[in-house]
């Protein structure tokens, strides 16, 4: 063996672009631990202040006396988001498995991009727009109902629901199709009885993340539900209803710091809710992907 | 043929026949419907927003755009003041947040270990899964006292030479809501990001690297040139997002009309205004003057949204990007090479 000629030592420029190089990972690594640290920031002191202001009457009472903000629940914003949202999910479920079973299974390619144009668009509407276009729709003529609050929710889930429920049916083998079909068995009885039910687990994760969405959703419910304040629990859906978003909102604007205490006491429920959810139905997702893909 | 004559002699097989028969387009005609109720739903949207604001574009046609008034006593209302507001606040938030999230999209995808990776990619996303409204209460109690009494002091006396940085500092305002945006926007790039630079092919990193490029070399000369029509695709997004995020804007802007420098200082935007004013619009006209700000709304998150489809549309045309992508790498080291 001979000494080798060059130095392997890096030196001069190479130093320099390795060191610009280092430099840059470590600034990535920075934003990524930026991001990281501030989602902390904001669990913590959601966690902080809201688990303080928890008892069981939060969740088995509604509003005290007179507005009184001391002792009382929010069981009626509780309550009414479990109808403003059930509603949205029992529209926006089937009609998103259609309009994905069309796009994927059915339609001549033209059209099933339009449909597909169409709710990556509806996807983009900000919010508010969606509050907006339901008042001027229904609530103008019939007045506040959750029903319509529920509408709104559910043309913001439909786009999530359908896109995907799209991509599982997509994963679905083919082979599975063309055996069925080679069985001679008919299209619809393969795409309902074969693609749709292997796919279930996706289409029903998918939908999860779009119920965790809609449940956090505070914007489209404004106009449509939160006036007439019912502060007793009720269920009914052709009455006002609150939920806990509209209650954060409203109780975040209040000077007294009782009300404020519930606003965290609300958002700490509805955190846990929304991530916990949208947490569980990711690693199903992604386990699910992985056992279809792979 | 047994299998034939099996089917037709059940009569349990006979009426399965004739319901395969009508099935296939009953399916077709139910899931149609479905598609097509999915599109009308966005002309229904158009248009009722277009007669709902119909009075106001009577009233005040286009001068609507250009007016700064939003005066409930008189009747009087405008946009102006809404637009700039909407403008400083999505473009500032989506300026910080581009470079960011882009950033821990390449830590995500180059050097973050594998076990760190999915756990990291996990916890940004749950950054996006936060409600808007919680992001709203965290802004005016957590950040908004932090703004007021640390940030916003400290500006002023490094940066208070320029316009933008003075005025009484204040919890609520426009820095405040920048800050919020950004925690919403950045996740939204970051994950669209991510996944365009895993669809970057393999062998286009390793040739670059392989031909001595260090990591970020790699990075700035193929990574970041295939995949940037999706980057701007991406932040089309996020400026569509951030335009259009109305309740945690509205409990931290301040709700103010008025177009000035100073980024402590109150203001409004379309999507606020619209949630500001909920408890109770006090005139047809001013009903109708919400609805047409929602319909601006309606027209930039049309505009963005389908730019954005432009933009990543070439990205399937993948040889010619490719080429493009290897022929930039391999400029960038005939050019950096020692």
């Amino acid at each position: 063996m001979t000494e080798p000629i060059f130095s392997l030592q890096t030196s001069g420029r190479l130093r320099r672009r390795q060191l610009i190089s280092r430099a840059m990972g470590a600034g990535a690594a920075g934003a990524a631990l930026l991001a990281v640290a501030v989602l902390a920031v904001v669990v913590i002191s959601v966690a902080h202040r809201g688990a303080g202001a928890l008892n069981l009457d939060f969740f088995t009472q509604s509003q005290a006396q007179g507005y009184n903000p001391k002792g009382g629940g929010v069981l009626f914003a509780i309550v009414g988001s479990v109808v403003l949202v059930g509603i949205a999910t029992l529209i926006a479920l089937p009609l998103g498995v259609l309009v994905a079973v069309y796009i994927s299974e059915l339609a001549p390619p033209r059209l099933a991009r339009l449909a597909r144009v169409a709710l990556d668009i509806t996807n983009g509407i900000p919010t508010i727009v969606m509050g907006i276009f339901v008042f001027t729709m229904l609530v103008e003529a019939h007045g506040q109902s959750a029903f319509a609050g529920s509408i709104a929710l559910a043309i913001i889930m439909l786009p999530l629901v359908a896109r995907a429920t799209e991509e599982v049916l997509l994963l679905v083998p083919s082979s599975l199709r063309e055996a069925s079909l080679a069985l001679g068995v008919s299209r619809w009885r393969t795409t309902m009885q074969v693609v749709v039910p292997s796919a279930i687990g996706g289409i029903l994760t998918g939908t999860t993340l779009a119920i965790a969405r809609a449940a956090g959703e505070t914007a489209p419910l404004l106009f449509l539900t939160s006036l007439g304040v019912n502060s007793h629990a009720d269920a009914n859906p052709f009455h006002p209803l609150q939920s806990l978003t509209l209650v954060i909102f409203e109780y975040s604007e209040q000077a007294d710091p009782a009300f404020q205490a519930k606003a965290w006491a609300a958002a700490f429920v509805l955190m846990c809710v929304v991530l916990l959810t949208s947490l569980a139905a990711k690693l199903a997702l992604a386990r699910y992907r992985k056992k279809l893909g792979g | 043929m047994t299998i034939t004559h099996a089917h037709e002699g059940s009569a349990l097989n006979r009426t399965r026949g004739r319901l395969d028969r009508i099935g296939d387009p009953v399916l077709k005609a139910i899931t149609f419907g479905a598609a097509a109720l999915a599109v009308t739903i966005l002309g229904l949207i158009a248009y009722e927003l277009a007669s709902g604001s119909g009075l106001a574009f009577r009233t005040f046609g286009l001068h609507f755009l250009v007016t700064q008034d939003w005066n409930v006593n008189f009747d009087r209302f405008g946009a102006l003041s809404l637009i700039f507001g909407t403008a400083i606040t999505a473009v500032l938030s989506v300026a910080i947040a581009a470079p960011l999230a882009v950033a821990i999209a390449l830590f995500l995808t180059e050097l973050a270990p594998k076990p760190v990776r999915t756990l990291l990619g996990a916890l940004v996303e749950m950054l996006a899964a936060i409600p808007s409204v919680i992001l709203g209460l965290w802004g005016i109690l957590v950040l908004g006292p932090f703004v007021q009494n640390q940030l916003e002091p400290f500006l002023n006396s490094t940066l208070g030479f320029l316009p933008f940085f003075r005025g009484q500092p204040s919890p609520t305002g426009i820095l405040t809501a920048i800050l919020i945006l950004t925690i919403m926007v950045v996740p939204i790039i970051a994950s669209v990001t991510r996944e365009l630079f895993t669809t970057v092919p393999p062998e286009l990193r390793e040739g670059a690297l392989a031909l001595g490029a260090t990591r970020w070399e790699m990075v700035r000369g193929v990574l970041l040139p295939a995949a940037r029509p999706g980057i701007l695709a991406a932040v089309a997004l996020g400026f569509g997002r951030a335009v259009g995020e109305a309740i945690a804007v509205t409990m931290v802007i301040g709700a103010q009309i008025g177009i000035h420098p100073s980024l402590f200082g109150h203001s409004d935007t379309l999507a606020s205004r619209i949630a500001g004013q909920y408890q109770g619009a006090s005139t047809n006209l001013q009903v109708s003057s919400l609805v047409y700000l929602a319909t601006i709304l309606l027209v930039i998150s049309l505009v963005v949204n389908v730019g954005a489809q432009f933009l990543i549309r070439p990205i399937d045309r993948r040889p010619r990007r490719r080429r493009i992508a290897l022929d930039r790498a391999l400029e960038a080291q005939g050019l950096s090479a020692d």
